[in-house]
């Protein structure tokens, strides 16, 4: 099985649910997903809330966020483009999950239920790139 | 989401419903603080709740903060299986009370 799907979604807070709706859609095409999707739609989730919260300071913005999903290889990939303030790559770490206070779980999240994150800036017609894979 | 609050004595139940993220965060701690404020002992029965992401677990961290701050408490109730996940995935199943 091989699939590519994308859409774009505004970027605001209440484009989340979704930005959910259609990691839920193109996963439930194959059984092989039915374990992980929920996991795979948090991580996704959480992502897209981090372009928001962080890469737009969650001010509002006519802007888009583009998602895509692919699975090639036995290799879910998705790769999220933003148009907001470049990340440093560097400065985005998960806090220690034992510091218990609100907030910083969203990245600790994405690196338990994702095997690979790698984020790129200065996407061709994008500014932020996070590419981010789980191994079936 | 949506939310039903009923009060017993010094217990304030609130049942909460639907999708908890980043978009419904305020409205779900306009929700809870006052009743902790209050020095209310809120049980939040997250039953219905289908989706918790960070922000909503957000909300229960700092519930259980502030309550603790102020002598009382928050209790988790009937929590749902897929927010029981992301409770335990946060290594939080320790640190609030879940009933």
């Amino acid at each position: 099985m091989t699939f590519e799907e994308h859409k774009e979604f505004p970027v605001d807070s209440s484009s989340l649910k979704d930005v959910r709706s259609f990691a839920r859609e193109v996963l439930a095409k194959d059984p092989l997903f039915k374990n992980t999707s929920d996991d795979v739609v948090l991580a996704l989730a959480e992502a897209a809330q981090n372009i928001v919260k962080h890469a737009y300071n969650g001010q509002p913005t006519g802007d888009t966020m583009r998602v895509e999903l692919s699975f090639k290889d036995n290799q879910l990939v998705i790769d999220l483009y933003d148009k907001g303030k470049p990340a440093i790559p560097q400065n985005i770490k998960p806090r220690a999950v034992d510091d218990i206070k609100p907030g910083g779980l969203g990245t600790f999240f994405i690196g338990q239920i994702m095997d690979e994150v790698t984020f790129k800036t200065s996407a061709s017609d994008w500014v932020n790139h996070l590419i981010m894979t789980k191994n079936y | 989401m949506s939310y039903k609050i009923s009060e017993e004595g010094n217990v304030a139940t609130v049942h909460l419903d639907g999708e908890i993220d980043m978009d419904v965060t305020e409205k779900a701690k306009e929700v809870i603080m006052p009743l902790i404020e209050a020095g209310k002992e809120v049980h939040l029965n997250l039953k219905e709740v289908q989706y918790m992401d960070s922000s909503g677990i957000s909300v229960l961290i700092e519930s259980h903060q502030k309550a603790a701050e102020l002598g009382t408490k928050v209790i988790l109730k009937e929590i749902s299986k897929s927010v029981l996940k992301v409770i335990m995935m946060a290594k939080l199943e320790q640190i609030l009370i879940i009933e």
